[in-house]
């Protein structure tokens, strides 16, 4: 696809469908778009030529929720594997999750997995913090130092584990103004989920398994749009997975409460009848719900409700999911498939445009997350992040084929539409024919 | 049939070959020796990850009585204490060539995952608070025996509904044969979706037993208790147990089952456990009889079960 003999990083993109709108060409150049539309081929100037007739251009993929799992378990995982997974899926950042070991709680840590996501080279790792030192959810982490660090951290968050202490929240919400933080809630009352080990539901209760009930989940959503109302802060909801917890956010929103939300692909299209074989690939936290919730959560992306679509991509070594239901480690691979999954669920459904998608997958989680450079429009002057996308293509999702260190794939098998062909990071291409640069 | 897992597995026909072919197989039991070929030369193994001495040693008699080789793989003493995981046990079972697998875990589907690993055929011996099939079938042998049918019995399955393999197994095997089911608990020992199984939910106990004809009672574990789904055991005891005046509400030919072991003095009483109308004893020794009849029906192949 790309002519090889181009001057010192020059590219211009051919007739690629900007937002899927009429083909334009694109001209990237010093990191930036350069220009757009008529005059692009025009200015090129020894430019390297990028085919791209067919394609969709996007701006670069943002993911508020990632578990890159270095440091600590690069077995599953490495920040620079787990960036060329993002860029293989037309992401430029990621937000990587806090629950790493050590903790990302102080800035030692947010800064050494802000280095290694810059030494990659990939695509731009954007650390979260930890919301309370260890995420023992007792005491508050270092949130400012995190802040003030190198990395920047604007988003923090227990992912993994619920801030479920009424006050301990209210105290993290107010504390993050300082610095035009957010609070980011793995939202999950801790009693109500014991033992759980799936949605509660018909089939947890045939099947014999630990019930996670979706009351859990919007018990803690509501007081938390309620908290953050009162104190007028910014809050985030991770992965919202149930149909009430969509009405809730839905009547925050309403009520003036500054909350945005997030889905993850797999919310958008498993459900628990996958659960019926014990096969833990589909093990994951919050649980796939029924369908009933599928069709919610579509919906609230489709009417904004739920702001953006994050993966939520947490990879896990073979041994870690070949074993037993209850004693497999929850989580599961998005970032490769996200777009396809997205592609397969909201636009080929109706629900949502190419410029809707890249609102929910692009511009919106950057806002959310501060990301500066990210999120933005396809623009001349503006940064020239962006991922072209075959929408044509179909593929069958192979776990072996995939650019992550880790093969848990809940969609292996499965033919999905859509392929990303090409990324590019500040005008670098990180992906070019589909394969990692 | 190549494994059992689930109750809910067995087509009517199927499940009245299993007791049928148990109830042939039974006379085995009263003959001076009990021991038949038809299994020689094949391998059972009882993979045993939660101590349960009662059923281990009913499916080692009844694999012994038809001549299969019995390997004991405990999991206390054995590789799996020092960390091995279930599906390399499997492969190591696989390896040494195991024909049929008995397994008993903690987890529910752990038969089912084993099954995926396994050439040979795999027994659920009880996984988590999933299923136990063969209690059901014991169950469902001993109610026909003892009151001459199955169909239109009526059954109340009585206590921690919610943790209970035995109760879910029952359920689907009971409705499949025909009996009608009421599941009999304090609402938080019933699972909230219990209203769309194939049976009715009942609260109150003394309401349902004078329309009951086989009450089976369920062990509750005092633990329950601290986890709040019941306030205290003599309370429990109280609303749920059954005691001698309970008892008196049921018809004269009803029975009452117990698939053991018992608490007694809290799910029931000595007097009703030690009763003539009480199976418990019964219940075992069909269980040899019932396993028998699987092992025979998932190993055997074609040949008959009893030879001329």
């Amino acid at each position: 696809m790309a002519n090889q003999n181009h001057d010192g990083g020059a590219y211009l993109i051919r007739g690629a469908r900007p937002l899927g709108g009429e083909p334009a060409d694109i001209l990237l150049r010093g990191g930036t778009v350069a220009a757009i539309g008529a005059g692009a081929a025009q200015a090129a100037d020894g430019a390297a030529e990028v085919g791209a007739a067919g394609l969709i251009a996007l701006p670069g993929l943002v993911d508020l929720h990632t578990h890159l799992r270095e440091p600590g378990r690069e077995d599953a995982e490495t920040v620079a594997g787990g960036c060329r997974s993002a860029a293989a899926g037309g992401y430029t950042a990621v937000h990587a999750m806090a629950n790493t070991d050590p903790v990302a709680d102080t800035a030692g840590v947010v800064e050494q997995v802000w280095r290694l996501g810059r030494d990659s080279g990939l695509c731009d790792v954007r650390p979260v913090g930890a919301v309370t030192r260890g995420l023992a959810g007792e005491r508050l982490a270092e949130l400012g130092a995190m802040a003030d660090s190198v990395a920047g951290v604007r988003v923090f968050s227990d992912d993994g584990m619920c801030v479920s202490d009424a006050l301990l929240m209210r105290r993290a919400l107010e504390y993050v103004k300082a610095f035009d933080g957010v609070v980011a809630q793995h939202a999950q009352e801790p009693r109500l989920t014991e033992g759980a080990q799936m949605n509660e539901g018909e089939v947890s209760d045939r099947l014999g398994l630990g019930g996670w009930p979706a009351v859990a989940e919007e018990a803690i959503i509501a007081r938390d749009c309620l908290l953050a109302q009162h104190v007028g802060s910014r809050l985030h909801i991770c992965h919202v997975s149930t149909k009430g917890s969509v009405e809730i956010i839905r009547w925050a929103k309403e009520r003036g409460c500054d909350v945005t939300a997030e889905a993850a692909p797999h919310h958008l299209l498993l459900t628990d009848g996958l659960v019926e074989d014990y096969d833990p690939i589909y093990k994951v936290n919050p649980p796939l719900r029924t369908a009933e919730d599928v069709r919610a959560l579509r919906q609230g992306l489709a009417d904004g409700v739920i702001d953006c679509v994050a993966t939520d991509h947490a990879p896990h070594p073979i041994e870690a999911k070949e074993t037993e239901w209850s004693t497999a480690a929850m989580g599961m691979l998005g970032l490769e498939t996200a777009l396809s999954v997205v592609q397969h669920t909201m636009v080929d459904t109706g629900l949502l445009d190419w410029a809707g998608v890249a609102e929910r997958m692009s511009a919106a989680p950057a806002r959310i997350g501060r990301a500066a450079g990210h999120g933005r429009p396809l623009a001349e002057g503006e940064p020239a992040n962006l991922a072209l996308y075959d929408p044509a293509a179909e593929r069958v999702i192979e776990p072996a084929a995939l650019e992550s260190k880790s093969t848990n794939t809940p969609y292996r098998g499965m033919t999905l539409p859509g392929r990303v062909v090409g990324t590019f990071l500040r005008g670098v291409p990180t992906v070019l024919d589909g394969k990692i640069q | 049939m190549r494994h059992l897992l689930s109750a809910g597995d067995l087509s009517r026909d199927e499940a009245l070959l299993v007791l049928d072919t148990a109830r042939e197989l039974a006379q085995v039991g009263d003959r001076s020796v009990k021991k038949l070929p038809t299994l020689r030369g094949r391998t059972v193994v009882n993979l045993f990850y939660e101590d349960s001495t009662r059923t281990r040693t009913s499916f080692e008699l009844a694999a012994k009585r038809l001549s299969a080789d019995v390997i004991n793989f405990s999991a206390k003493g054995s590789s799996v204490s020092k960390g091995e995981s279930l599906k390399d046990t499997a492969l190591t079972l696989q390896a040494m060539g195991a024909d049929g697998v008995v397994i008993r875990h903690s987890a529910s589907g752990a038969a089912r995952r084993l099954s995926n690993w396994v050439d040979g055929s795999v027994l659920n011996a009880g996984d988590g608070t999933h299923e136990h099939p063969t209690q059901a079938l014991l169950d469902a042998y001993t109610m026909r025996e003892r009151m001459g049918r199955l169909d239109g019995l009526r059954v109340a399955v009585v206590g921690d509904v919610r943790h209970s393999r035995v109760a879910r197994s029952n359920v689907l095997l009971l409705n499949t044969l025909g009996a009608q089911v009421t599941l009999v608990a304090p609402p938080t020992l019933v699972p909230v979706t219990a209203g769309s199984w194939p049976c009715e939910v009942a609260y109150d106990l003394d309401a349902v037993l004078p329309k009951t004809d086989v009450v089976m009672m369920l062990r509750v574990q005092a633990e329950r208790m601290k986890d709040a789904y019941f306030p205290t055991a003599r309370e429990y005891s109280r609303r749920y147990g059954l005691d001698k005046e309970r008892f008196a509400l049921l018809g004269d030919d009803a029975i009452v089952m117990h698939p053991g072991p018992m608490v007694r003095g809290m799910e029931i009483s000595a007097e009703v456990a030690d009763s003539a109308r009480a199976t418990v004893t019964e219940q075992v020794a069909n269980g040899v009889s019932v396993r028998m009849a699987v092992l025979y029906l998932l190993l055997g192949g074609s040949e008959p079960a009893i030879g001329n």
